[in-house]
């Protein structure tokens, strides 16, 4: 018993009284990660606050800027429609949101709690749906868009997210009501509540956390749409932010690093920034939703 | 009095079901169809297509760029798919031990995935530059190169360099991921085994795999299932090239499609896509949860 005792103390005690391993073995490797996970962003917005002679400079210290300069900022917002393309992006993304959370809500609550028969197999194909990757679906789509008529507007873009918002988000929803004790629900019946009643009164304000994770999914995942906004909509002003900065700063061979790294720098700020002040709801809902 | 329930149930359920129905039926459902029939056409954009049959299937089977779109995306899943698998692995094991400043790592952390990846993509455009590479220059001032490297501009250079920036993009989605799943196994388990002595390599092995194998399954689907099917990343930086080195299925039907006006073709090319998507799933599902069956472990 107690050279058992002795072998557990020696184990803890080796794993926490060897601070050099610990380093070598946890710390070193970590900041190894940290380092090239985040030096991209460091390089964005290093490159965006660089004068053009040390960006196309190979002496001195590339990896800081001795003469920040506000240049490219400048060209970025008044010679480029790049505070438009911020704004489509925030409509967008805040419309298409909305609207997907609302209806994910009924949806979810109809599949999870009012149990009508074929529930089961709804669930299930919007299981599905979740998988359909939009590069398959873009092709078609564009021609949906246009024969709606709808081509080259904010609304083809508003109309066609919800294609993977509302999945995502009734998926995430349902995980939230589930975790809501039946007993609640069947208590406001007898009371004579209504369905309606129910869900306004007693789930929505017990699935708060689970309307913020799938909100902010559904910002972030708007705010990152790449293919649909890319096919769907080519007026440089309805362009959202990814797509007019990838086709419209870019200027044939001449490049100009120092505006497009400044607009992937303002790009990703919105996104990151929502993201800082939800991370544990963020976190919370991409484990939850992979685990269900 | 049941049946009347039951009924008002099933009402309300259509009637709750109803906005998400009909926009997944009319934008996701009803293209899904769309899109196979646009496969067996030859509709060009503004003009509607004709029956066509096999047509653009048998072309797209003898087409050398269609070949080789299809053997990228196949090397770029794999490898892109084991380096996120083993590297977010490694970072949950890290990020699972007694750290300081944990919230702090795990905030960090999974930036990469949250940032629009067309706007990481154009930083890594940057990185990657021929003339004015950070990375050729830090190689050149160590003395380990003397020319600096031409990233995008050799085949597999640039099957490489895309090949990386995927993976950077991914492992935090999949150590954050695991690192979840890592939390839900019992430190008793760990006691237990140290008890009997095993040694930490032995523990990794014997403990935790198998009891993160279902959670590992799922999130391997799900990275199989976008790296296959990953656009913007090629699109940014290399849009296919060098002589179509890094077309993907989805980048070359964009481009036949969409840039070239072949929409029944640049349909049939994304049509194409299902049945490898389907046994990329089929092999990372199925494939992860009978390892865990056999195993013994994993009883959900």
């Amino acid at each position: 018993m107690s050279a058992k005792e002795d072998t557990v103390d020696t184990a803890g005690m080796n794993y926490l009284d060897s601070p050099m391993r610990k380093a070598v073995v946890v710390y070193l490797p970590l900041a190894i990660f940290v380092f090239v996970l985040l030096f991209p962003f460091y390089w964005m917005a290093i490159t965006a606050f660089k004068p053009n002679n040390e960006l196309l400079s190979r002496d001195g210290n590339p990896f800081w800027v001795m003469a920040p300069t506000l240049d490219h900022v400048r060209k970025l917002l008044f010679d480029t429609s790049y505070p438009q393309w911020m704004w489509n992006t925030v409509l967008v993304s805040v419309v298409a949101t909305f609207f997907s959370l609302a209806a994910s809500v009924f949806a979810a609550y109809a599949i999870e709690r009012l149990r009508f028969s074929g529930a089961k197999q709804v669930g299930l194909a919007i299981f599905l749906a979740y998988l359909v990757p939009p590069s398959i679906l873009f092709i078609p789509l564009a021609s949906v868009v246009f024969q709606l008529g709808l081509f080259d507007t904010r609304l083809a873009l508003i109309l066609t997210y919800p294609t993977f918002l509302i999945p995502f988000c009734t998926w995430l929803l349902m995980g939230y009501f589930r975790s809501i004790p039946f007993e609640l629900e069947e208590c406001a019946l007898i009371d004579g509540a209504t369905r309606w009643q129910i869900l306004v009164k007693i789930i929505l304000p017990l699935a708060v956390p689970g309307l913020i994770s799938a909100g902010i999914f559904a910002f972030t995942l708007s705010w990152n749409e790449f293919i649909y906004a890319l096919t769907f909509v080519s007026s440089s002003e309805i362009k959202t932010l990814p797509v007019g900065v990838v086709t419209e700063l870019v200027e044939g061979d001449v490049y100009h690093w120092g505006s497009l790294m400044a607009g992937a720098l303002f790009g990703s700020l919105p996104v990151a920034f929502i993201y800082s002040f939800f991370v544990e709801y963020y976190v919370s809902g991409m484990t939850g939703s992979v685990k269900e | 009095m049941l049946e009347r329930l039951q009924n008002s149930r099933n009402a309300l359920g259509l009637l709750f079901l109803l906005p998400a129905a009909v926009l997944l039926l009319l934008f996701l459902t009803y293209p899904l169809g769309l899109g196979i029939w646009l496969g067996f056409t030859d509709a060009k954009i503004g003009r509607p297509g004709e029956w066509i049959g096999l047509e653009n299937y048998s072309f797209i089977a003898q087409d050398a760029v269609t070949q080789l779109a299809l053997f990228n995306t196949l090397f770029y899943t794999v490898v892109a798919s084991i380096f996120k698998f083993l590297l977010g692995l490694w970072l949950a094991v890290l990020l699972n031990k007694n750290i300081r400043f944990k919230t702090f790592f795990r905030a960090v952390i999974l930036l990469p995935y949250i940032v629009p990846t067309a706007l990481s993509a154009i930083a890594f455009w940057w990185i990657y530059d021929a003339q004015f590479s950070i990375i050729s220059w830090v190689l050149m001032k160590m003395g380990l190169i003397h020319q600096y490297i031409d990233f995008l501009g050799v085949p597999w250079n640039a099957r490489i360099s895309v090949i990386v920036a995927n993976i950077w993009r991914g492992v935090p989605f999949v150590a954050i991921t695991l690192l979840a799943g890592l939390q839900t196994i019992s430190p008793s388990y760990y006691e237990a085994s140290a008890i009997d002595g095993a040694t930490p390599w032995q523990q990794f092995r014997h403990v935790t795999l198998p009891l993160l194998t279902p959670i590992i399954a799922v999130v391997m689907t799900f990275s199989v299932l976008f790296t296959f099917t990953d656009f913007q990343l090629i699109y940014v930086i290399t849009r296919g090239g060098p002589l179509n080195a890094t077309h993907l299925m989805a980048t070359l039907s964009f481009q036949r499609a969409i840039s070239g006006g072949a929409l029944g073709e640049g349909a049939a090319i994304s049509i194409a896509m299902v049945p490898f998507l389907l046994a990329a799933i089929m092999f990372s599902y199925f494939g992860l949860q009978r390892r865990a069956w056999q195993q013994g472990g994993a009883d959900k």
